[in-house]
């Protein structure tokens, strides 16, 4: 079993932290990498990126979104309740070296995911500057986490409640104007990412992000997850989740993750008719 | 291979009709009573050289049980049985007999042959209803410990051999359930769960440990796995690498490879939705691209999940068809239309990204190819469109490569199988077997479980006698 020894609720409740105890995944984690879970006998599959790992204690840390039923489903799972699986490590890690200056933006709950790259990335011996949004205060996470895994942390709120008024985007600008970038990495929402890499790519920096597709197994077998990259169809689940941000084709990745929009809303709406929520 | 008369003397199985099957999941075939199955089995007339047995991957003594089944003893039957094949009621229901056992049997030349198939899975279902659930003699615990790597046919012919002579036994599966295809690929209505699920029951039972959620190369290596204490390894991880067409539009919303859309409806029980919480889309008109197994179970799965319309396109004629015969028939019945010589070009879509139709072109046989059989040549200017919404790719799968790659020292052929010796599963790392899809390419249950049994021989000789 899979017991969760810790939770937290993040930006009003809409961000949910929990660490679990899954000694065999913790020994094996790199950053980048993801797990796959499962709350009970009827649920989903549903992978996430392990925010933290801790291979002494043997727990493993992730932290969601709650958007449909069985993210719902998991935010009712409190400490001393389990998961029924969780499989993993998956997806290759991130490739992390020592090449200078690198720049890391992350918008949602994609801070979560860029925590450990940007703090990989920092240990590397990189100077590390970060730009992290939310669409207001209340919605941001992680600040003091990803303050102290860079070097020189923006924050930036869509509604201008906190840090600088206005997307990630103007920041990337805004730094790349001044200062010669060798890496990026952009992880959040498909759009932001897309725009993201259309600034990075005016100015040549190479640029990484975290593709999120519907997975199923997350171990290459059902081609569920597959990508644009390069004009070369690609398994998200093997072959990324983090591909070169220039040749992902963004569209196709947007209107992929509407495939089962209908059957999510009538699952979800008769999940909160059901726990009254 | 798809003509499928039940002529006179034969016991015909009593079936769901097609009309009621074909919207349920239930099984389709609902099983001889012993009157039937005693009647079947007199027919056999106990030949001294039984093509049958011949005709059988692992040798099966047909004559010798059916001779138990007419005298009543349906529990020496089974028994009798498993000494040559563990999952008789997974072979009753899936093996090609057409092409095996009841493809040789010497009623066939004139009439019709026995019911081979019909028979074991009379057994099996009988024990399993009315057995004692008395377990095999084990030999003396010996110490050594042995990982199964995939919880399919042959890993768990595998397990169950090892356990019974003695040896301590991990069987660890990448999936939240065991049973490999058996329980991700082939639909309930042709094999049920709960049979699966016994076996894999039975084999815990008699002391096989069970680790699912076991990606061996991520969650833990080969190599760690020695490091750990095992002794030996038997790698039977199955061609799961889904291949697709490469053709324009391939990624619209609405084509799906078979492994995915089999894997929703079957592991995570789907067509349930939304009682369970993983959707499958339910398309009105559906095609599936390929004739083997794979796509007559899509097929079947799509009508039953409500399609109006259920095409099979294929580029070769019905002679080439690789589908098991009763399948085929199964399919046809269900109302399942059968688009031979065609060949998809194109998808189509519209601005949503969504599928709407394909582009198909028809095909004319030519010379024979490598495979001898004739090659499919697109006949000019035979462009035509078919309406989907939904399209199974079930055009075959490959090796994949997760375990292998995390594995340098693991020999594999050009396609990226694992070399292993046809005779014993040995493979180029020192106490690694491997066997069944993964060493041979997408085959059959049996041969995955005689390959299993070949391989438990020789790793009980290795531990007893070294490499
Ligand atoms: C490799 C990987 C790592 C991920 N890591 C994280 C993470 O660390 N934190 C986090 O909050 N989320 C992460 N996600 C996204 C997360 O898996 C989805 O939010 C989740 O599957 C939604 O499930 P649901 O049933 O609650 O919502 P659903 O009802 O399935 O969907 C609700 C909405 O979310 C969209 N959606 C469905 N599936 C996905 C998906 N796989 N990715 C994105 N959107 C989806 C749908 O289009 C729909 O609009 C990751 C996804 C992948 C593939
Ligand atoms: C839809 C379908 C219908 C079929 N119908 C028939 C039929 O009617 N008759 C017939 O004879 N044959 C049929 N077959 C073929 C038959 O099922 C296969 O030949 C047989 O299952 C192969 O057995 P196996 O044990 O080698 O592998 P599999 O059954 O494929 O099992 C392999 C297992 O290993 C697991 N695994 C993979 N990688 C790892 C890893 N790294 N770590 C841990 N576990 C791993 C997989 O999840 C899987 O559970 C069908 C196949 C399919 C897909
Ligand atoms: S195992 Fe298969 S081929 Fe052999 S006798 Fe049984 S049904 Fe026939
Ligand atoms: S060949 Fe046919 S008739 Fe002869 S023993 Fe085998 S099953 Fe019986
Ligand atoms: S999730 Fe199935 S292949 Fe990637």
């Amino acid at each position: 079993m899979f017991t969760i020894v810790k939770r937290e609720e993040m930006a009003q409740g809409t961000v949910i932290l929990n660490e679990i105890e899954a000694p065999l995944i913790a020994r094996k984690a790199q950053p980048g990498q993801f797990v796959i879970l499962k709350a009970n006998e009827e649920g989903e599959r549903i992978p996430l990126t392990m925010a933290e790992t801790d291979a002494a204690k043997g727990t493993i840390t992730i932290i969601y979104m709650v958007v449909g039923k069985s993210t719902a489903v998991f935010r009712d799972l409190q400490v001393g309740d389990a998961y029924q699986d969780v499989i993993g490590p998956l997806g290759k890690p991130t490739h992390v070296e020592k090449v200078g200056k690198v720049l890391c933006v992350g918008g949602g709950t994609g801070v979560a995911v860029l925590h450990p790259i940007t703090r990989a990335f920092k240990e590397a011996g990189n100077d590390v500057t970060c730009i992290i949004g939310a669409r207001s205060k209340d919605l941001l996470i992680l600040e003091d986490k990803m303050k102290a895994a860079s070097n020189d942390l923006r924050v930036c709120t869509d509604d201008g409640s906190y840090g600088h008024h206005g997307f990630v985007t103007d920041v990337v600008k805004a730094v790349l104007d001044k200062e010669k970038v060798d890496q990026a990495v952009a992880i959040g929402p498909v759009p932001m990412m897309k725009a993201v890499c259309a600034i990075t790519k005016q100015y040549d920096v190479p640029t990484l992000v975290s593709l999120n597709p519907i997975m199923i197994d997350g171990t290459g077998m059902c081609g569920g997850c597959r990508v644009t990259v390069g004009d070369k169809t690609k398994f998200a689940c093997v072959d990324g989740p983090e591909f070169d941000g220039h040749q992902v084709n963004f569209d196709e990745l947007q209107t992929r993750l509407r495939a089962y929009m209908e059957e999510e809303k009538a699952c979800y709406d008769s999940h909160c008719r059901l726990v009254g929520a | 291979m798809a003509k499928n008369k039940e002529k006179a003397g034969r016991v015909a199985m009593p079936e769901q009709p097609p009309e009621v099957r074909k919207r349920n999941f239930d099984e389709v075939p609902l099983g001889y009573t012993v009157a039937m199955a005693q009647e079947e089995a007199a027919r056999c007339i106990q030949c001294k050289k039984p093509g049958c047995v011949t005709g059988c991957p692992v040798q099966v003594d047909i004559p010798g049980f059916i001779r138990m089944v007419t005298e009543g003893d349906f529990t020496g039957a089974i028994r009798y049985i498993w000494s040559q094949n563990a999952l008789p009621a997974v072979c009753g229901r899936v093996c090609p007999q057409e092409i095996q056992c009841e493809g040789e049997c010497v009623l066939g030349k004139k009439g019709e042959p026995i019911a081979i198939g019909n028979l074991e899975r009379f057994c099996a279902d009988y024990e399993r209803e009315h057995g004692t659930g008395a377990l095999p003699p084990q030999a003396q615990s010996t110490g050594k410990r042995i990982a199964v790597v995939g919880s399919g046919p042959s890993g768990l012919t595998v397990a169950g051999d090892l356990i019974r002579k003695g040896h301590d036994v991990t069987v660890m599966e990448a999936f939240h359930k065991p049973g490999g295809v058996l329980a991700y690929g082939i639909p309930e209505f042709r094999l049920p769960k709960a049979i699966v699920a016994q076996e894999v029951n039975f084999l815990e039972r008699q002391g096989v440990k069970l680790e699912c959620n076991m990606v061996v190369g991520r969650t833990v290596t080969l190599d760690e796995l020695f490091e750990q204490g095992y002794d030996a390894i038997y790698l039977s991880v199955g061609a799961g690498l889904p291949r697709f067409m490469n053709i324009p539009g391939e990624n619209l919303i609405g084509i799906l490879s078979a492994n995915e859309y089999l894997t929703r409806a079957n592991l995570m029980k789907a067509y349930k939705f939304p009682d369970v919480d993983t959707p499958i889309p339910k398309g009105k008109n559906v095609i599936v691209l390929g004739a083997g197994n794979v796509a007559m179970d899509s097929a079947r799965t799509a009508m039953r999940l409500g399609a109006e319309t259920v095409r099979i396109v294929y580029r070769r004629s019905r002679e080439e068809m690789p589908a098991r015969a009763a399948e085929i028939h199964h399919a046809e019945e269900e109302g399942i239309e059968l688009f031979l010589l065609s060949n998809p070009v194109r998808y189509l879509g519209d601005d949503k990204g969504r599928l709407t139709g394909m582009e198909c072109l028809k095909m004319e046989l030519g010379e024979p190819d490598d495979s001898g059989r004739r090659r499919p040549v697109p006949v000019k200017g035979s462009e035509f469109t078919l309406d989907a919404d939904l399209v199974v790719v079930a055009v075959g799968s490959g090796a994949n490569p997760l375990l292998t790659q995390s594995t340098p020292d693991l020999g594999l052929n050009q396609w990226g199988y694992i070399l292993a010796d046809p005779q014993t599963g040995k493979t180029t790392k020192k106490g690694v077997w491997a066997g069944g899809d993964i060493v041979t390419g997408a085959a059959t249950v049996i041969l995955a479980m005689g390959a299993g049994r070949s391989a438990a021989d020789d790793i009980h000789k290795y531990l007893e006698w070294g490499w």
